[in-house]
Protein backbone atom coordinates (compact mmCIF):
# COMPACT_ATOMS: atom_id res chain seq x y z
CA UNK A 1 0.00 0.00 0.00
CA UNK A 2 2.84 2.33 0.90
CA UNK A 3 4.57 1.94 -2.44
CA UNK A 4 1.37 2.63 -4.38
CA UNK A 5 0.87 6.00 -2.63
CA UNK A 6 4.56 6.80 -3.16
CA UNK A 7 4.25 5.98 -6.86
CA UNK A 8 1.17 8.16 -7.27
CA UNK A 9 2.91 11.14 -5.67
CA UNK A 10 6.09 10.55 -7.68
CA UNK A 11 4.28 10.39 -11.01
CA UNK A 12 2.16 13.44 -10.21
CA UNK A 13 5.24 15.41 -9.22
CA UNK A 14 7.11 14.45 -12.36
CA UNK A 15 4.13 15.33 -14.54
CA UNK A 16 3.71 18.72 -12.85
CA UNK A 17 7.39 19.46 -13.38
CA UNK A 18 7.10 18.45 -17.03
CA UNK A 19 4.07 20.72 -17.46
CA UNK A 20 6.07 23.56 -15.89
CA UNK A 21 8.95 23.01 -18.29
CA UNK A 22 6.62 22.86 -21.31
CA UNK A 23 5.00 26.07 -20.09
CA UNK A 24 8.33 27.84 -19.73
CA UNK A 25 9.29 26.65 -23.19
CA UNK A 26 6.06 27.47 -24.99
CA UNK A 27 4.33 30.45 -23.36
CA UNK A 28 4.90 33.79 -25.06
CA UNK A 29 5.35 36.20 -22.18
CA UNK A 30 7.61 36.63 -19.14
CA UNK A 31 4.67 36.84 -16.73
CA UNK A 32 3.10 33.67 -18.13
CA UNK A 33 6.42 31.85 -18.00
CA UNK A 34 6.86 32.96 -14.40
CA UNK A 35 3.36 31.70 -13.60
CA UNK A 36 4.03 28.28 -15.14
CA UNK A 37 7.47 27.92 -13.57
CA UNK A 38 6.55 28.92 -10.04
CA UNK A 39 3.20 27.26 -9.52
CA UNK A 40 3.90 23.97 -11.24
CA UNK A 41 7.55 23.85 -10.22
CA UNK A 42 6.79 24.27 -6.54
CA UNK A 43 3.97 21.75 -6.68
CA UNK A 44 6.14 19.24 -8.56
CA UNK A 45 9.03 19.48 -6.11
CA UNK A 46 6.58 19.43 -3.18
CA UNK A 47 4.82 16.28 -4.40
CA UNK A 48 8.10 14.42 -4.98
CA UNK A 49 9.25 15.43 -1.49
CA UNK A 50 5.93 14.16 -0.08
CA UNK A 51 6.65 10.84 -1.83
CA UNK A 52 10.04 10.85 -0.13
CA UNK A 53 8.37 11.50 3.23
CA UNK A 54 6.10 8.51 2.71
CA UNK A 55 8.98 6.23 1.66
CA UNK A 56 11.20 6.90 4.68
CA UNK A 57 9.89 6.19 8.16
CA UNK A 58 12.77 8.02 9.84
CA UNK A 59 11.70 11.15 11.73
CA UNK A 60 14.85 13.06 10.71
CA UNK A 61 14.23 12.55 7.00
CA UNK A 62 10.55 13.46 7.30
CA UNK A 63 11.43 16.65 9.17
CA UNK A 64 14.04 17.68 6.62
CA UNK A 65 11.71 17.01 3.69
CA UNK A 66 8.95 18.98 5.45
CA UNK A 67 11.37 21.85 6.05
CA UNK A 68 12.31 21.85 2.35
CA UNK A 69 8.64 21.92 1.31
CA UNK A 70 7.87 24.79 3.70
CA UNK A 71 10.92 26.70 2.48
CA UNK A 72 9.92 26.22 -1.17
CA UNK A 73 6.34 27.29 -0.54
CA UNK A 74 7.52 30.37 1.36
CA UNK A 75 10.22 31.54 -1.05
CA UNK A 76 8.97 30.63 -4.53
CA UNK A 77 6.15 33.26 -4.63
CA UNK A 78 8.53 35.91 -3.31
CA UNK A 79 11.12 35.14 -5.97
CA UNK A 80 8.45 35.10 -8.69
CA UNK A 81 7.03 38.40 -7.49
CA UNK A 82 10.47 39.99 -7.46
CA UNK A 83 11.40 38.85 -10.94
CA UNK A 84 8.00 39.78 -12.38
CA UNK A 85 8.17 43.24 -10.83
CA UNK A 86 11.76 43.71 -12.03
CA UNK A 87 10.75 42.67 -15.54
CA UNK A 88 7.80 45.07 -15.51
CA UNK A 89 9.83 47.98 -14.21
CA UNK A 90 12.65 47.39 -16.66
CA UNK A 91 10.12 47.57 -19.50
CA UNK A 92 9.98 44.08 -21.00
CA UNK A 93 7.54 43.93 -23.89
CA UNK A 94 4.45 41.89 -23.10
CA UNK A 95 2.43 39.61 -25.30
CA UNK A 96 0.17 41.41 -27.79
CA UNK A 97 -2.88 39.71 -26.26
CA UNK A 98 -2.29 41.40 -22.92
CA UNK A 99 -4.89 44.17 -22.87
CA UNK A 100 -5.16 45.08 -19.19
CA UNK A 101 -2.21 46.86 -17.59
CA UNK A 102 -3.29 48.01 -14.16
CA UNK A 103 0.13 49.21 -13.06
CA UNK A 104 0.49 51.56 -16.04
CA UNK A 105 0.58 54.78 -14.02
CA UNK A 106 2.47 53.45 -11.02
CA UNK A 107 5.88 52.98 -12.56
CA UNK A 108 7.85 54.89 -15.13
CA UNK A 109 9.06 52.23 -17.50
CA UNK A 110 12.75 52.51 -18.12
CA UNK A 111 12.40 51.47 -21.78
CA UNK A 112 10.45 54.65 -22.49
CA UNK A 113 13.05 56.81 -20.84
CA UNK A 114 14.99 58.30 -23.73
CA UNK A 115 17.71 59.69 -21.52
CA UNK A 116 18.85 56.26 -20.48
CA UNK A 117 21.74 55.16 -22.60
CA UNK A 118 21.14 51.41 -22.36
CA UNK A 119 23.57 48.84 -21.00
CA UNK A 120 25.47 49.68 -17.90
CA UNK B 1 14.03 -1.28 2.13
CA UNK B 2 11.41 -3.55 0.66
CA UNK B 3 9.97 -0.98 -1.71
CA UNK B 4 13.23 -0.60 -3.64
CA UNK B 5 13.32 -4.28 -4.60
CA UNK B 6 10.07 -4.18 -6.56
CA UNK B 7 10.67 -4.37 -10.30
CA UNK B 8 7.76 -2.13 -11.31
CA UNK B 9 8.85 0.50 -8.83
CA UNK B 10 12.31 0.59 -10.42
CA UNK B 11 10.69 1.00 -13.83
CA UNK B 12 8.55 3.82 -12.45
CA UNK B 13 11.65 5.55 -11.07
CA UNK B 14 13.18 5.29 -14.54
CA UNK B 15 10.07 6.87 -16.02
CA UNK B 16 10.25 9.71 -13.52
CA UNK B 17 13.91 10.23 -14.46
CA UNK B 18 12.97 10.43 -18.14
CA UNK B 19 10.24 13.01 -17.49
CA UNK B 20 12.62 15.10 -15.37
CA UNK B 21 15.33 14.89 -18.04
CA UNK B 22 12.84 16.12 -20.64
CA UNK B 23 11.85 19.03 -18.38
CA UNK B 24 15.51 19.88 -17.82
CA UNK B 25 16.11 19.88 -21.58
CA UNK B 26 13.15 22.20 -22.24
CA UNK B 27 14.17 24.58 -19.47
CA UNK B 28 17.75 24.60 -20.75
CA UNK B 29 16.60 25.41 -24.29
CA UNK B 30 14.65 28.35 -22.85
CA UNK B 31 17.75 29.39 -20.91
CA UNK B 32 19.78 29.44 -24.11
CA UNK B 33 17.14 31.03 -26.37
CA UNK B 34 15.27 33.28 -23.94
CA UNK B 35 14.93 36.62 -25.72
CA UNK B 36 15.17 38.75 -22.59
CA UNK B 37 17.15 38.49 -19.37
CA UNK B 38 14.09 37.81 -17.12
CA UNK B 39 13.21 34.82 -19.32
CA UNK B 40 16.62 33.37 -18.61
CA UNK B 41 16.26 34.01 -14.88
CA UNK B 42 12.90 32.21 -14.81
CA UNK B 43 14.43 29.29 -16.71
CA UNK B 44 17.32 29.16 -14.23
CA UNK B 45 14.84 29.14 -11.35
CA UNK B 46 12.95 26.25 -12.95
CA UNK B 47 16.23 24.35 -13.48
CA UNK B 48 16.93 24.62 -9.74
CA UNK B 49 13.46 23.20 -8.96
CA UNK B 50 13.98 20.34 -11.41
CA UNK B 51 17.35 19.49 -9.85
CA UNK B 52 15.66 19.44 -6.42
CA UNK B 53 13.17 16.94 -7.89
CA UNK B 54 16.09 14.92 -9.23
CA UNK B 55 17.79 14.80 -5.84
CA UNK B 56 14.56 13.76 -4.09
CA UNK B 57 13.92 11.01 -6.65
CA UNK B 58 17.50 9.78 -6.34
CA UNK B 59 17.13 9.72 -2.56
CA UNK B 60 14.06 7.53 -2.93
CA UNK B 61 15.79 5.29 -5.47
CA UNK B 62 18.93 4.67 -3.44
CA UNK B 63 17.61 4.92 0.11
CA UNK B 64 20.51 7.11 1.18
CA UNK B 65 19.05 9.99 3.13
CA UNK B 66 22.20 12.17 3.11
CA UNK B 67 21.39 13.52 -0.36
CA UNK B 68 18.39 15.38 1.02
CA UNK B 69 20.64 18.02 2.58
CA UNK B 70 21.82 18.96 -0.89
CA UNK B 71 18.20 19.62 -1.87
CA UNK B 72 17.75 22.02 1.07
CA UNK B 73 20.92 23.91 0.19
CA UNK B 74 19.92 24.06 -3.47
CA UNK B 75 16.51 25.54 -2.59
CA UNK B 76 18.27 28.24 -0.57
CA UNK B 77 20.78 29.00 -3.34
CA UNK B 78 18.01 29.17 -5.95
CA UNK B 79 16.06 31.72 -3.92
CA UNK B 80 19.13 33.86 -3.27
CA UNK B 81 20.16 33.69 -6.93
CA UNK B 82 16.73 34.69 -8.19
CA UNK B 83 16.56 37.58 -5.73
CA UNK B 84 19.99 38.83 -6.78
CA UNK B 85 19.09 38.55 -10.47
CA UNK B 86 15.84 40.43 -9.86
CA UNK B 87 17.78 43.28 -8.26
CA UNK B 88 20.16 43.24 -11.19
CA UNK B 89 17.37 43.28 -13.78
CA UNK B 90 15.64 46.13 -11.98
CA UNK B 91 18.75 48.28 -11.91
CA UNK B 92 20.27 47.54 -15.28
CA UNK B 93 17.17 46.76 -17.26
CA UNK B 94 16.59 43.96 -19.69
CA UNK B 95 18.63 43.84 -22.85
CA UNK B 96 18.49 41.80 -26.00
CA UNK B 97 22.25 41.38 -26.12
CA UNK B 98 23.41 40.23 -22.69
CA UNK B 99 27.03 40.06 -23.88
CA UNK B 100 27.28 43.82 -24.11
CA UNK B 101 25.90 44.60 -20.68
CA UNK B 102 27.36 41.74 -18.65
Amino acid sequence: MNEIITSIFLVMGALFTLVAAIGVYRLPDILMKMHASTKAGTLGAGLILVALMITFDDIGVVTRALATIIFLVLTAPIAAHLIGRAAYVSGVKFWKGTIIDEMQDLYVKKANDKKRGGGL
Amino acid sequence: MVILELIWFQNLITGVYIALCLSLLLAFIRLLKGPTLPDRVVALDLIAYIVICFIATYTIATGKEAFLDAAIVLALIAFLGTTAFARYVQQVGHTKKPDESL
